[in-house]
């Protein structure tokens, strides 16, 4: 099981965070998306957020990665502010260059999947690990067959997305941010754009993900995947974290009304 | 009863009576008004092949002159180098104008607006006057004497590489607009998944971005291609020695305007026809993965209509009625 993750990683629930998010602010001109949001995720587990749309979850994610700027508090990912290099009170926007040198690490998976359509499923993979990260060819090629095998995809290699149901779309594009070694994964709402008999296979290769001992940040409606594989549930509203706990405190036994409303609309 | 029988019924006919053969409609008009074209088509030709004032001999005579096919070679080297030329910078122009920078952007509107905005005939003449503008051309550190290299303008710019910067900035300015209509049509999740992967936004536009906008660009830029072939004749303006000068120099000389114009008109075609093939192929390569197979070479259709006529090959097998309900 250790053919998508370096050895490094599969320390399960070790208690150092891998991501600490504190007091992060955020709004989009008037209207306030994120209001004093912390977090934080060890590193081998698995975060599922929660919460209703428009709740903050989704920016939340998008912000963990820089693809969305924020106003204030800070993000660290493995030890690394994200995005900012802080002198004093203040925190300075790195170069597009510096940030996508810290893109690397962390692997995302869109609700829209997001391949490149004019690359083979084989290319999609291999394109960053060669052009970014600077890998041979050939080892870049073995090791993407690897991980389409992986999310059982083996015979698709040549196939070009729009031959691809849209399960197995994200699963080639899970393989493709796997393919970057990230230390970390961000799942935006994987299985929300696919046909309900697709999701399961998805929600497979995410839990043998899990189970290998990736850190992972799960925004999904999905409540079954939260109970099952999910080390914390954080329960988001309005832009701030209502209620964060395991899976089975804050599923079976929410202590805020808004939680209770939320889980009783999705069952 | 079924909706089936009841219609049968209704209609009177015996139930078990399928063996009904389907006719397409027919249609007069198209027999009618083909005789009609290619009698009014025979009668343009028979009017022109007869008139005295057309010399046949000379068109013969002049169309592979020496001087026209040293015209046909330098239209087509002019509208190579401007193409080639126009279309980095339209690609460079296009990501100046989408760039966030401010500057950048509104540099990059001024461009599209001052080149669109006149007329290549008159942005043509401007080029080839820039020798009275401009005496010199130095290269140095503006508003002070530091001179690093400077040339007489007239011997730097001749006709042929005013003629060559005329169309190549003019055109430039419209093909930015084809490119930058090509990016727009780009999923904004493509940037955001090549983000995510780590790619630089240099690396993104160049891998992810472009490639995918050249199958939105390529068919206007082919339209384009063939206007500038076209255009290259106002450059006999500037006296450029491209075909349609060189057909104006020789009718000059012989006051055989018209059978020079067919000459070059000839040329023109084509060139044009000729230049439709690599269009093809372009949109065909850019095309991989939108759908879910790709079009045929007309090589490959050639092939597969021949293999259809080849005889021996059985027709269709008559098709019996199946009993549904």
């Amino acid at each position: 099981m250790s053919i998508i993750l370096p050895v490094e990683h599969s320390t399960r629930t070790s208690p150092i965070p891998l991501v600490e998010i504190r007091r992060v602010r955020k709004s989009f001109g008037a209207h306030q998306v994120l209001r004093d949001v912390s977090l934080a995720v060890p590193a081998g587990t698995v975060t599922v957020l929660l919460g209703p749309s428009g709740s903050g979850k989704s920016t939340l994610l998008r912000c963990i990665n820089h693809l969305e700027t924020i106003d204030g508090g800070r993000i660290i990912v493995d030890g690394e502010l994200i995005g900012y290099r802080q002198s004093g009170h203040n925190a300075h926007e790195m170069t597009p260059r510096q940030i996508a040198r810290q893109r690397r690490g962390i692997g995302m998976v869109f609700q829209r999947f997001n391949l490149f359509p004019h690359m083979t499923a084989l290319e999609n993979i291999i394109e960053a690990p060669i052009g970014i990260a600077g890998r041979p060819r050939t080892q870049a090629k073995t090791r993407a067959k690897q991980l389409l095998d992986r999310v059982g995809l083996a015979d698709f290699a040549a196939h070009y997305p729009a031959q691809l149901s849209g399960g197995q779309q994200q699963r080639v594009a899970i393989a493709r941010a796997l393919a970057m070694d990230p230390k970390l994964m961000l799942f935006d709402e994987p299985t929300s754009a696919l046909d309900p008999e697709l999701v399961g296979d998805v929600l497979d290769v995410m839990r043998e993900l899990a189970n290998d001992g990736m850190t992972m940040i799960v925004v999904t409606h999905e409540i079954g995947f939260a109970r099952g594989v999910a080390d914390q549930v954080v329960f988001m509203d309005g832009g701030v974290v209502v209620e964060s706990g395991r899976p089975e405190d804050v599923l079976d036994g929410p202590q805020r009304q808004r939680t209770r409303n939320f889980l009783e609309s999705v069952r | 009863m079924t909706a089936l029988e009841q219609t049968r019924n209704e209609l009177g006919e015996d139930a078990t009576d399928d063996d009904v053969v389907a006719i397409p409609l027919r249609r007069p008009w198209r027999w009618i008004s083909a005789a009609l074209v290619l009698l009014l088509a025979s009668a343009f030709l028979y009017s022109v092949l007869t008139n005295p004032n057309i010399d046949f001999a000379a068109i013969g005579e002049f169309l592979f002159d020496q001087r026209i096919l040293e015209g046909v070679a330098l239209t087509l080297l002019i509208t190579l180098i401007s193409m080639l030329v126009s279309t980095v910078l339209a690609i460079v122009i296009a990501a100046m104008r989408l760039s966030s920078n401010p500057v950048l952007s509104t540099v990059a509107w001024f461009y599209v607006w001052v080149f669109r905005g006149t007329p290549l005939l008159v942005q043509i003449v401007l080029w080839g006057y820039l020798g009275l503008l401009y005496e010199k051309l130095a290269l140095g550190i503006p508003f002070t004497a530091v001179v690093f290299w400077q040339v007489d303008t007239n011997q730097l710019i001749t006709a042929f590489v005013a003629g060559l910067l005329a169309l190549t900035l003019n055109q430039a300015a419209y093909s930015s607009e084809i490119v930058r209509a090509g990016m727009l049509s780009v999923d904004e999740g493509q940037r955001e998944a090549a983000y995510s992967l780590g790619m630089s936004p240099l690396y993104t536009f160049r891998r992810v971005l472009l490639p995918q906008a050249m199958r939105v660009i390529i068919p206007p830029m082919g339209n384009e291609t063939i206007s500038m072939l076209k255009n290259t004749s106002l450059l006999s303006v500037i006296a450029v020695l491209e075909i349609y000068t060189q057909a104006t120099v020789i009718s000059s000389q012989n006051l055989k305007q018209v059978e020079l114009l067919i000459v070059a008109s000839l040329w023109y075609l084509l060139m044009t026809s000729v230049l439709s093939i690599p269009q093809y192929y372009l949109e065909r390569r850019y095309g991989r993965g939108t759908s879910r197979a790709l079009p045929p070479t007309p090589l490959q259709r050639m092939r597969r209509a021949f293999a259809n006529r080849r005889p021996g090959v059985a027709p269709a097998p008559e098709t019996k009625a199946v009993s549904v309900i």
